[in-house]
């Protein structure tokens, strides 16, 4: 789905991320539940722009009963926010950033002016590999309990037999991820300190090909985005990153029908965010939501960007695969794009948010310092 | 003021369902095919049979042909991982390689498991044949399928 | 499972563990179960006590950090007479499964009536809470055996209109 004219008032109001908050990516929170978490990123979220919980004419979140082990777990996390007055509420079981894509489409509606979108996961205290297993065809693939560094590694088999990547672009990868990570007091996950390609690949692998540093680690976290429409924008925000473009597209979920090697819904999703045809290229910051290494690549063939001319500084964050919350990694790559456009550092950014085993899903938001630079808007 | 111990309380927690799933035609029909020791899969209106079989062409979304076609038992590995260490419920408790095999008449490929002992003696490419489990233990599930084999081990 | 031959449905039972931790204010709560007693937390905001606590007041979404330990006596606000049985279930049947709020507190928490003709229970009802013996106390509402009544006559409509 691309931007649509509204239909009640015919107006297209841009629609900006305001404000963005997270809690330490770590591996492991032990003191704190899922409300205690969230409680200080919605309250830093709303108060970096002067607002409470009753300015907001939207909320909506993302997250994952799964993690939790309950059933409406999500329910007890609107503690966090306060729901009275009765508020307008939505959830996705899914990645933040998709909690963002329904708050932006009211937005865009005209049904209200600011929208607060927040997420939250603790992969920890679940058998991750396990619980992910059931998102999987029931009939065909998850009886087989398949974990997802077994998917994943079929993907970069796949990748490696194309010709298009070998182990060291992975270790690469791993290498420029976690360099910039150290520099990200967010990310609290623990990370080896060792940066040299030749040692990374002397690791015995965990499912060939992939090894220890190609994949995520367990991260428990929560983040949060504060929306807001045209003016009110500009009154909360001297410098919004307007959402110039935002579209999601996905693939079928029968892994063996799929071209693991490349991602059409990435191209897809980029076209309809309107940074198709190397606009993509031409971004200052692009956060990629790529938990394993290999998929980076894939990521940025299918955005036409190449890592190695240094025109997009890709991934300052460390990524995902520095820090991989569930549920939240996806939000914090559009949050931190969008913190790039606020503070003034980029003019243009590109996020990215991917779902589903082996980039099944994926989001793409174009994100700019002026809502008139994009052809989604 | 009340003098607790400041630890935060753990519990094991456990979530068990025994769920039940109707097949309906299509799923069905490959089931019981799986359970006679048959691979089958569906042919799209374009002409590509998908494997293993869904109701729908995934490309287009329209209804494929509700008579199923065999396929197989022999195919070829499109791709593969080998792992060492098996975790709980996965098909085989030795080590083992993912695959993704694509069977002789098939146009996409299942995920399943290969047996073949080293990961030197896997590679994509290869051809493999299903090993299917004693009769009396089969129910239509994908399990029935004990795991793929290399083909020139038969 | 089949039908004639056919293969009709599949079992594909799931099973997942977790090692789940309480959090703050619910591990407080637990842990002044294993001393007698039922802790509340109060917001700073609107001054609501809420037992068992979950760290923040979900009206104002601020986090609570003042315990208040609350009494032994409560109101019964409503109730419902169970006559289903259950696996693994010790109470007779009919039993009485009510909405207690202590004193002091503002919301009411689940407990068992014991110690009065099921037919006899009401709304407004005075209850007090049974403990087990101290030796048997952990971090669980196990550890309160039941509420009886205490012989007070009803509270007021009126003092427990508002958590219905």
């Amino acid at each position: 789905m691309t931007a649509r004219a509204d239909v009640r008032s015919g107006e297209q109001r841009p629609v900006a991320v305001v404000s963005f908050a997270q809690a330490d990516n770590s591996r492991r929170e032990v003191r704190r539940n899922e409300v205690e978490m969230l409680l200080p990123v919605v309250s830093e979220v709303l108060g970096r722009v002067g607002c409470t919980k009753d300015d907001m004419g939207f909320v909506c979140s993302g997250s994952s009963d799964y993690l939790v082990g309950a059933p409406f777990s999500f329910v007890a996390a609107l503690d966090s926010v306060g729901a009275w007055p009765p508020m307008r509420e939505s959830h996705v079981e899914m990645d933040g950033a998709f909690a963002l894509y329904e708050a932006w489409t009211v937005l865009r509606a005209g049904d209200c002016d600011t929208a607060l979108v927040y997420s939250f996961g603790r992969s920890s205290p679940s058998q991750l590999d396990r619980v992910l297993a059931l998102q999987l065809d029931p009939y065909y693939m998850a009886p087989l309990w398949p974990d997802p560094i077994a998917l994943a590694a079929l993907q970069a088999r796949a990748l490696i037999d194309s010709g298009k990547a070998t182990e060291g672009d992975f270790a690469a990868v791993a290498s420029r991820n976690r360099a910039a990570a150290r520099d990200n007091p967010k990310v609290k996950t623990e990370l080896p300190d060792y940066t040299a390609v030749s040692r990374m690949l002397e690791e015995e692998f965990l499912v060939a090909p992939l090894r220890p540093h190609t994949v995520p680690p367990i991260t428990d976290g929560a983040a949060a985005v504060v929306l807001a429409a045209g003016d009110r924008a500009r009154e909360m925000c001297s410098s919004p990153a307007w959402i110039v473009g935002l579209d999601h597209r996905i693939e079928t979920h029968a892994l063996g029908a799929r071209d693991l090697s490349a991602s059409p819904s990435t191209r897809l999703a980029a076209e309809g965010a309107g940074l198709g045809s190397g606009r993509a290229a031409e971004v200052d910051v692009a956060e990629l939501h790529a938990p394993f290494a290999h998929q980076e690549l894939i990521l940025c063939e299918a955005l036409g960007i190449d890592p190695a001319s240094g025109r997009v500084d890709l991934n300052p964050s460390g990524g995902a695969l520095c820090a991989n919350a569930l549920m939240v990694a996806g939000l914090v790559r559009i949050g931190e794009a969008a913190e790039r456009v606020i503070n003034g550092s980029a003019q243009r950014a590109l996020a990215h948010a991917t779902s589903g085993p082996c980039l099944q899903q994926n989001l793409v938001c174009a994100l700019a310092d002026d809502p008139g630079d994009g052809e989604g808007s | 003021m009340t003098d607790i111990d400041d630890e935060v309380l753990r519990a094991q927690h456990v979530l068990e369902f025994p769920y039940k799933r109707s097949l309906g035609p299509v799923i069905g029909a490959f089931s019981t095919g799986l359970r006679d020791g048959h691979l089958l899969g569906a042919r799209t209106r374009a002409g590509r049979v998908v494997f293993p079989p869904t109701e729908y062409d995934p490309d287009t979304g329209e209804d494929t042909d509700g008579d199923l076609v065999e396929v197989g038992p022999s195919g070829v590995v499109r791709s593969w991982a080998w792992t060492d260490r098996p975790r709980p419920d996965q098909p085989l408790d030795r080590p083992f390689a993912w695959a993704l095999v694509q069977p002789d008449g098939a146009d996409t490929s299942m995920l399943h498991v290969l047996d073949a002992g080293s990961p030197d003696s896997c590679y994509s490419g290869m051809r493999v044949t299903a090993r299917f489990r004693p009769f009396a233990e089969r129910v239509g599930s994908v399990r029935d399928i004990e795991a793929f084999v290399p083909e020139d081990a038969t | 499972m089949t039908t004639d031959d056919e293969v009709i449905m599949l079992d594909t039972p799931i099973r997942l563990d977790y090692d789940f931790s309480a959090g703050e204010a619910q591990s407080r709560f637990l842990r002044g179960l294993t001393t007698g007693k039922f802790l509340g937390q109060r917001c700073p905001v609107c001054s609501k006590v809420y037992v068992p606590p979950r760290g923040s007041c979900p009206t104002d979404g601020v986090a609570l950090a003042e315990d208040v330990e609350l009494g032994n006596s409560g109101t019964v606000t409503t109730y419902c007479v169970v006559n289903v049985p259950f696996q693994g279930q010790s109470i007779e049947i009919p039993y009485i499964c009510a909405q207690i709020l202590l004193d002091g507190a503002n919301l009411s928490f689940m407990g068992l009536i014991q110690e009065i003709p099921a037919d006899q229970v009401r709304m407004g009802l005075r209850v007090e809470a049974v403990w087990k013996d101290p030796s048997e106390w952990g971090p669980t509402m196990a550890s309160v055996k039941y509420f009886k009544p205490n012989g007070e006559p009803d509270a007021d409509y009126d003092s427990y209109k508002e958590y219905l």
